[in-house]
């Protein structure tokens, strides 16, 4: 059977890619950040887990606002990046598990998560970024991988706990697998920023730290949040954080956190590196 | 016919970009989310207001667009992910979208950011258990 052997959080912002791109991780601004993911680095590279979940928010690169899918899975053999805009260089294309994603969407939808399936499917910064954090770059990826897009773009948007809950249900789906495949997956996005308004610039470290905390030990106190409180303290970009809890949810119960990493500014925002595993490890 | 109110609608300096934003500034979103092929980018720089014709922009919008007024584009709802689209390859960063809604330079900006890096080690090292370096 499929079993997740641990669920890690990443920031996905288009600056960490060009920093990897320009050479620039160990510069001054970026080292204490880039250098806080090595234990994860570490842990993919000892476990060497089958697939990786990459829960994400596509940014206007796969989906258009004309259909916007609250939630959608990738359910292909194969995953292109794209010009998103700026002309930079796609990575090369990430191989997916077609079986394995059919069947996540197939468990999901009967589980009441009505999930757009998509068998085509552009993947842009917020899938690519945490892919290449924490595995560097490669011609031939070295783990398999499944996209999950939550819409954190265009209101209304899933509620905190609704992306918990789909966390647990993806547990549900994984677990049902019949072939032996290590799963982890990737909670990427946030944590604290806003691009634009008046109000454009903050980063709330004071609530980042809870939110890390809240995902380890008590996701309730983030998810009982509506998602106009989480944007209040979060910011409107910062709400992307909610995509955590799709992680978490699918941890279940109680965790060991492996390793813990915030750093603040990266860009416009506060970052967290999280690597949990079951409680058992 | 009337756009309802939501509970964000008060959080200060804050526009969430919901139904109403997004029908409003459709056109904008559409024409900018074409510029993720090269040859609409082309196509754009060589003719702007051709352009914006071509995806049914109104009169003011494609003024905005064709003086490249970033902080009003924004101004009029459009999506900061399909505006990044149209400025990033003219030079001007989120960061300074962001500073031009306070009216400060993209540097001031990026300096009060850096205020948040002051003392972040011996704040981790209270809070307890996290990576230092
Ligand atoms: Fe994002």
């Amino acid at each position: 059977m499929a079993k997740i052997i641990g669920g890690v959080t990443t920031s996905h912002i288009p600056a960490v890619g060009n920093a990897i791109s320009d050479g620039l991780t160990q510069e001054h601004y970026w080292k204490r950040f880039f250098d806080g993911y090595q234990p994860v680095k570490d842990w993919l590279a000892d476990k060497k887990p089958d697939v990786i979940i990459i829960v994400y928010n596509d940014h206007g690169l796969n989906f258009f606002l004309d259909k916007v899918p609250t939630f959608a899975i990738g359910c292909a053999d194969e995953y292109q990046n794209a010009d998103e805009g700026w002309g930079l260089k796609p990575t090369s294309p990430f191989a997916g598990d077609a079986e394995f994603s059919w069947h996540l969407a197939e468990s999901l939808i009967n589980q009441e998560f009505d999930m757009c399936t998509c068998q085509e499917m552009l993947v842009d910064h917020g899938f690519v970024n945490p892919m290449r954090v924490l595995f560097g770059d490669h011609e031939i990826w070295p783990i398999k991988t499944v996209p999950l897009v939550v819409n954190t773009v265009q209101h209304p948007l899933p509620s905190a706990e609704r992306c918990y809950k789909l966390g647990q249900a993806l547990k549900t789906a994984i677990e049902s697998y019949p072939e032996n495949l290590n799963v982890v997956i990737a909670g990427t996005g946030g944590m604290s920023h806003q691009l634009q308004g008046e109000r454009a610039g903050i980063i709330d470290v004071d609530y980042d730290l809870a939110t890390m905390e809240s995902i380890i030990n008590d996701p309730s106190w983030f998810y009982k949040q509506s998602n106009a409180e989480i944007i209040e303290k979060a910011g409107t970009e910062g709400i992307e954080t909610i995509m955590w809890l799709v992680m978490r949810g699918a941890l279940g119960g109680k965790v060991n956190c492996q390793h813990k990493h915030y750093h603040a500014p990266i860009s416009n925002t506060g970052a967290g590196v999280l690597l949990l595993t079951g409680e058992e490890d | 016919m009337v756009w309802k109110k939501h509970d964000y609608d008060d959080i200060p300096g804050t526009y969430v970009f919901d139904g109403e934003r997004a029908h409003s500034s459709y056109a904008l979103n559409k024409l900018f989310y074409s510029f993720n092929n090269v040859e609409c980018r082309d196509e754009f720089n060589a003719a702007p207001a051709a352009y914006c014709d071509k995806f049914g922009l109104n009169e003011k919008q494609k003024k905005l667009v064709v003086e490249q007024q970033f902080l009003n584009i924004l101004r009029a709802g459009t999506n900061i992910y399909y505006m990044a689209k149209f400025c990033i390859p003219r030079g001007v960063s989120v960061q300074d979208a962001g500073a031009a809604f306070q009216g400060i330079s993209g540097d001031e900006f990026k300096a009060k950011l850096l205020k948040k890096r002051e003392n972040l080690e011996q704040r981790l090292e209270r809070e307890g258990g996290y990576w230092n370096g």
